[in-house]
């Protein structure tokens, strides 16, 4: 089998584009190819129209969702987005469709699209605290039993905030707050010398 | 006759049972023998690798993909550093690419290996495992000439692999093969046409292609359910475009069939390797841009530029271009992606790994439905999961 370059893959992606763009009208926010991949972003609410014609549509047919996953930017005004990887056996393409919600926003569940969605968004409720409607066991999956936080979240420090230790006392394991012995250590390397893009101090002399 | 009351309980399965793969903990709703509903816990092995990947440098998170599924190290590395090359543009040198490939399909023996053989066990034949696990104690030796480690070889870099084959491992690999074809045959023999083994296997777990794709599956799931579909073929990564090899297929979807198809892919792998012997050129392993590799010791005793290469290497690390992307590779259990967005710095902003098993295990439920408890453990013999990568 021959193997596609980048750029057949691109023209590929953009003949898909301009068959999604007029089905999906004012549901389709942004679009983007780039290093072989396209990026849809769609409304939350319009999530589960957007992936059932992505899955039935006979020129699309993504029958399997690979990856849904949650991804934090604090800064935002709506916080986390909800990223979902389709893939396409019969068309041998991919598709990233995107989300944004905040805390209090629920997205609609696609379980009943793609049952494997089930334990993904589990995983996103259970990392990020992104909230999935009409989800049938959403549950926290990964983390312990009674665990408080979503830890994923960039607000949630890398040590956490309970620490397990066996107690030979009360012959059991106890939770106690994290003590650490030193300061959370974290170095920034990065050079002000390449990249950065901002100004540095005494940056202003130069123009004089 | 007094009239009986039927109800089903719950039975506590694992997490420390041997049969259970590691610690998958299962609460099974029985009705008598015969299993209603099967809730996997899991998430004991939860180790926060993704948080943690967001904190270390890019060049330091390649251990931690040893670490996910521990019978398939290499393939996850791969798939790891396959996004960073992405996001880099770099190109990787043809021997390079030709020792992953080799790599890739020796963990993929190993993996299937493994696989097989403790499934085997699951279901009552103790000598296959004996016999397999002294070859893939051999598969590690070649791991260890490689990297130093037996296991988390911590191997691939950006734009290739870390250092160069070692003299005559070539030779020792194609002696491996030679050795090992026999050995295969004779586990061939033992287990394929088995009575016990058939009776344990065959119709125990059947899934649908419609319901495969419907719950996410990929490699030999997904083949047993007869998809023939190959990341390897299908989206071709590296050197895999030149091989030749054969997709094996599957046709009820059951435990047998799915033992038939990981058979049937080490041979395919053997073959994989033995074209990679017989076509590997001389040649650099690694990207010669300086950003990305770092300067050979003795360049920097007289070279300026080379040390301040290496220094800024290993304390900024590689910095990687914004932006975002997705890279799988076919793993012996099935797609392994990783999802990398990077905001431009030295760390990932962002690592989503997407496990093959977590998907896997999920479907158990449906798959176990009505089925006795002791088709439980073929079941889960047959998905192949690896807590490591489950929990991450």
């Amino acid at each position: 089998m021959p193997v596609e370059s980048l750029t057949e893959r691109e023209a590929a992606l953009r003949d898909l584009l301009s068959l999604i763009e007029p089905v999906l009208g004012d549901h389709l926010l942004a679009a983007r190819i780039a290093r072989g991949e396209l990026t849809i972003t769609v409304p939350a609410a319009a999530i589960r129209r957007v992936l059932a014609f992505l899955r039935d549509d006979p020129n699309m047919l993504f029958k399997e969702l690979v990856d849904l996953c949650g991804v934090d930017y604090p800064e935002r005004e709506r916080r986390f987005e909800v990223v979902y990887h389709l893939l396409s056996l019969k068309n041998n393409q991919r598709i990233r469709v995107k989300v944004e919600t905040d805390e209090s926003t629920p997205v609609p569940s696609v379980v009943e699209l793609f049952s494997t969605a089930g334990w993904f968004e589990r995983e996103a409720w259970d990392m990020y605290g992104i909230y999935f409607a009409d989800h049938p066991d959403l549950r926290r999956i990964l983390t312990d039993y009674g665990f408080e936080g979503h830890p994923l979240r960039k607000d949630f420090p890398l040590t956490g905030h309970v620490e397990l230790r066996y107690d030979d006392e009360q012959k059991r394991v106890v939770y106690e707050p994290v003590k650490l012995r030193q300061d959370f250590r974290t170095f920034d390397f990065l050079s002000p010398w390449e990249g950065g893009g901002g100004v540095l101090p005494g940056d202003e002399k130069a123009t004089r | 006759m007094a009239e009986t009351r039927l109800e089903t309980f719950a039975i506590n399965f694992g997490p420390q049972h041997p049969a259970a793969h590691g610690v998958l903990r299962l609460v099974l709703e029985m009705d008598g023998e015969v299993v209603e509903r099967a809730d996997p816990h899991i998430g004991l092995l939860h180790r926060g690798t993704e948080k943690l990947i967001e904190y270390r440098p890019y060049l330091q998170n390649i251990p931690y993909f040893d670490r996910l599924d521990y019978c398939s190290m290499l393939c996850q590395e791969h798939a790891y550093v396959l996004a960073v090359e992405r996001l880099l543009g770099c190109e990787v040198p043809i021997r390079a690419q030709y020792i992953r490939v080799l790599f890739d399909e020796i963990t993929r023996i190993l993996n299937h290996l493994l696989n097989v053989t403790t499934m085997a066990l699951d279901v009552g034949a103790m000598t296959p495992l004996l016999w397999m696990f002294e070859e893939r104690e051999k598969l590690m030796g070649f791991y260890e000439a490689v990297s130093g480690a037996r296991m988390h070889a911590n191997y691939y870099r950006f734009g290739g692999v870390a250092r160069d084959l070692p003299d005559g491992l070539e030779e020792r690999i194609a002696a491996w093969i030679d050795q090992f074809v026999p050995k295969l045959d004779d586990m061939d023999e033992l287990l394929t046409e088995n009575r016990i083994f058939k009776q344990r296997t065959v119709d125990i777990g059947k899934v649908e292609a419609k319901d495969a794709l419907d719950w996410g599956f990929s490699g030999p799931m997904l083949r047993a359910s007869g998809i023939p579909w190959d990341l390897r073929k299908a989206q071709p990564y590296e050197v895999y475009d030149r091989m030749d090899f054969l997709i094996p297929v599957g046709k009820n979807g059951d435990c047998y069939d799915r033992y038939l198809v990981r058979m049937a892919e080490i041979r395919e792998s053997l073959k994989i390797m033995r074209q990679c012997l017989a076509q590997m050129p001389e040649g650099p392993v690694r990207v010669q841009d300086q950003k990305i590799t770092p300067p050979p010791r003795a360049l920097m005793k007289s070279s300026m530029e080379a040390l301040i290469h290496h220094f800024k290497l290993y304390t900024e690390g590689v910095r990687v271009p914004e932006g975002e992307v997705y890279a799988a590779v076919e793993s012996g259990k099935g797609e392994f992606g990783v999802y990398l967005v990077s905001d431009g710095t030295n760390r990932p902003y962002r690592c989503k790994i997407r496990s093959p098993g977590y998907v896997h295990l999920q479907a158990l439920d449906f798959m176990s439905k009505g089925h006795q408890l002791a088709d439980v453990v073929a079941i889960i013999g047959s998905l192949d999961i690896v807590f490591g990568e489950i929990d991450r």
